[in-house]
């Protein structure tokens, strides 16, 4: 049975969502259109002339062997990213639900993170692993491993995947943990009463109902890892060694940003823009039928 | 610390007051950080004191291709300051953008004063002035690379710490005995692109680009996949396998380690010394940057790095006034010559070396005069003039990539710098299309 609220004014529900509306049209279709403008130019970085090539922004960008292998490595670091703070997020999460004396200091420094900006969960990280004098990477040394994230392509790949999810367990706790706390302690209670163990609870009871916090984090943490991790990336590699950590959005921000070249830049996040819509249509249609509401 | 805040009061109360007093205000961003900034500041404060009519404001942007960027975006939303310190990389990008800048040449001309464009280092002065000899932008912070050594270490591995270490060769005998008595960092680099590829094409007189690295022409194509550059980067591969040069990373990260008395040799910009001088607890030498003696015609002269001040367009004419008579004050030979001997950069006029060379100070620190002896030993050759390219910062990005190919063992030298070329030779392309 399907729950359906009717309106009686024509105009109400329009008026309703018209301020979601207006910040969708001003934040994201008016920047989002200009971009797609902007892929048909070659601009000078002043703005004094422009020269209308069509798509050859395009025919530039997959013309590159190493545009085309970036796809590969934005593949990998996204899921990385995102399985490893969601999983990870949740495993606290059913550890800090659990906790009953002093719940509320364990969340507060577990939700901490979130507030770090990007760049500076970068440079955090950096500390901690800089080859010469980082302090990890001097235990590691003691340790017999040698870290050198600046020619190890695989080192520089785990070092920003990790700083990028520790910024994000905190915000999939949250979630999750909300949603934990709204599944009714009853039907845990009966499944225990049949003897169910803690695993078996959890796996056909607790994870079934924390299906659409799942679904919801899913979507959000991989256009995270495709949109918002520029700055961990710009900080702690700059994409290097080599190319092993330059992701599709760190080449918008460097070739537009620091390389000054707006026609490619706008190119790339107009591909970025068709890739993450490609995505999100792909994990409604497929992964959401999994979901229950 | 008490100077410090004691300026920083200065600078307040100046800042304070400037208003009442109704002086023309130039807005001034620069790219400095730490202990750079303080001086600028410094000088800024000294200017603003000199006399009432102007007030000059600096702002720190960020790093330099942050600043760079702000002032693109400012201009673009026609709020651009007066002065952007734009670094030597983005050179070719602010000569294109005719239409948002304002030649030296002309701020000088328009304002009456005094401009006499000879009185410039001209190995310093010919990387911002157009072919027919007209200044674009003013010299402010030059460097260029020199080799700093760990006298201790050296004396640790059981070499004199007196060594000649002027070409490879003999920097590679060194490396062995280092790496033999442990040292576990005997050679870093900072700014692998421009001491690496770049200063040493200069130095061995070869091509870096065609069109005389760029200066003629933007149909220009790289040219640092030769011989002896191809020799160079194979003989680094070499070493970095061997343990004997650590690679630190694309910028100076190189310093600290160098700083601390980990590694034994560093190749550097001459700026690093006034980091070196106040952090290292051991005896340090600073020398020429070593060359391959097999080369003829080596060392020719080594090229700058640093930042030019740009002037922008569209401010009014008192203000105009007011950015020639703070760079007629910045070209002093007293200010220059204090710059020089405060941070390691050239002093970017004759009359501050001379000056600075008469009081005594080059016998008191040996080595700060190396960097300027190098670059002005010899007349510049068009491949040792300096490099202007466009997209330069994308194409060092490049370098940096491929060189890093070779530090890991992945790629052969001359596969880096063949791939580095041609990946190059597309941005250039690139930047000619954009500028035409």
């Amino acid at each position: 049975m399907e729950k359906r609220v009717v309106f009686n004014n024509r105009w109400l529900p329009y008026l309703l969502v018209a301020p979601q509306l207006l910040v969708t049209l001003v934040f994201f279709f008016w920047p989002a259109g200009q971009a797609i403008y902007q892929s048909a130019f070659i601009p000078d970085p002043f703005g004094l002339s422009t020269r209308f090539v069509g798509f050859g922004n395009f025919e530039y960008l997959f013309g590159n062997r190493y545009y085309r292998e970036s796809f590969l490595t934005t593949a990998v670091f996204s899921v990385l990213v995102t399985v490893s703070s969601m999983s990870l997020a949740l495993w606290l999460a059913v550890l800090a639900d659990r906790v009953i004396k002093g719940s509320g200091a364990y969340r507060t420094l577990l939700i901490w993170p979130y507030a770090v900006a990007p760049a500076i969960a970068g440079v955090l990280w950096l500390f901690m692993f800089n080859p010469f004098t980082g302090i990890i990477a001097w235990m590691l040394g003691q340790m017999g491993y040698t870290w050198n994230h600046t020619l190890d392509g695989g080192q520089a790949m785990a070092l920003v995947v990790a700083a990028s999810a520790w910024k994000q367990i905190s915000y999939n706790f949250l979630f999750f943990l909300a949603g934990l706390q709204a599944i009714p302690k009853s039907v845990i209670e009966a499944a225990a009463i049949d003897g169910a163990s803690f695993w078996r609870r959890f796996w056909t009871i607790v994870f079934p109902l924390l299906s659409p916090t799942t679904f919801f984090l899913l979507v959000v943490n991989v256009i995270y890892a495709f949109f918002d991790t520029f700055g961990v990336i710009h900080t702690i590699t700059k994409g290097g060694p080599e190319q092993s950590t330059t992701i599709l959005v760190y080449k918008v921000f460097s070739d537009g940003f620091v390389g000054q070249d707006l026609g490619s830049s706008a190119a790339q996040s107009v591909v970025l823009l068709v890739l993450v819509t490609i995505l999100t249509v792909v994990q409604f249609r497929f992964i959401e039928r999994r979901v229950h509401y | 610390m008490k100077k410090t805040i004691a300026a920083g009061v200065v600078a307040a109360l100046l800042s304070g007051v400037a208003p009442a007093s109704a002086a023309t205000q130039i807005d001034f961003w620069h790219a400095f950080t730490g202990r750079l900034a303080e001086l600028l500041d410094e000088q800024v404060a000294k200017f603003n004191a000199s006399q009432s009519e102007y007030t000059v404001v600096a702002t720190a942007k960020g790093n330099y291709s942050e600043a760079l960027n702000a002032g693109i975006a400012a201009f673009r939303a026609g709020q651009q300051p007066d002065i952007l310190q734009v670094f030597e990389v983005g050179t070719a990008t602010m000569m294109a953008a005719k239409g948002a800048v304002k030649p030296v040449y002309e701020v000088m001309k328009e304002s009456g004063l005094p401009f006499d464009q000879s009185a410039y280092l001209a190995a310093v002065a010919g990387y911002y002035t157009t072919t027919d000899g007209q200044m674009l932008s003013l010299p402010y912070n030059s460097s260029t690379p020199v080799l700093y050594v760990n006298k201790d270490a050296l004396k640790a591995a059981g070499l004199d710490p007196e060594m000649d270490l002027s070409t490879w060769e003999q920097v590679g005998t060194a490396l062995d005995a280092l790496k033999e008595s442990g040292s576990k960092c005997p050679l870093t680099t900072a700014w692998q692109s421009w001491i690496q590829l770049e200063n040493l094409s200069a130095y061995h007189n070869v091509p870096f680009a065609s069109q005389e690295n760029g200066f003629a022409g933007l149909d220009t194509e790289l040219e640092f996949n030769g011989p002896v550059q191809t020799k160079h980067i194979e003989t680094l591969g070499q070493w970095a396998k061997d343990g004997k040069f650590i690679y630190s990373g694309r910028r100076n990260e190189g310093g600290a380690p160098f700083r601390a008395g980990e590694c034994a040799l560093f190749t550097e910009s001459s700026a690093g010394y006034a980091g070196v001088k106040k952090e290292a607890t051991f005896d340090f030498a600073i020398r020429p940057l070593p060359y391959w003696s097999d080369v003829e015609g080596a060392p020719q002269n080594t090229i700058i790095g640093g930042a030019s001040l740009w002037v922008m367009e569209g401010q009014t004419p008192e203000e105009y006034k007011g950015v020639a008579a703070f760079f007629n004050f910045l070209s002093s030979a007293e200010i220059q010559a204090k710059w020089h001997q405060d941070t390691g950069y050239l002093p970017i006029t004759m009359a501050a070396y001379e000056a600075t060379k008469a009081s005594g100070f080059y016998d008191e620190n040996p080595g700060t005069d190396i960097a300027i002896i190098q670059m002005t030993g010899k007349a510049p050759t068009p491949n040792s003039k300096g490099i202007r390219l466009g997209n330069f910062d994308q194409v060092r990005g490049v370098i940096d990539e491929e060189l890093e190919g070779v530090w890991n063992g992945s790629k052969s030298a001359k596969d880096a710098l063949d791939t580095a070329v041609t990946r190059g030779n597309e941005l250039l392309r690139r930047f000619e299309q954009a500028s035409r």
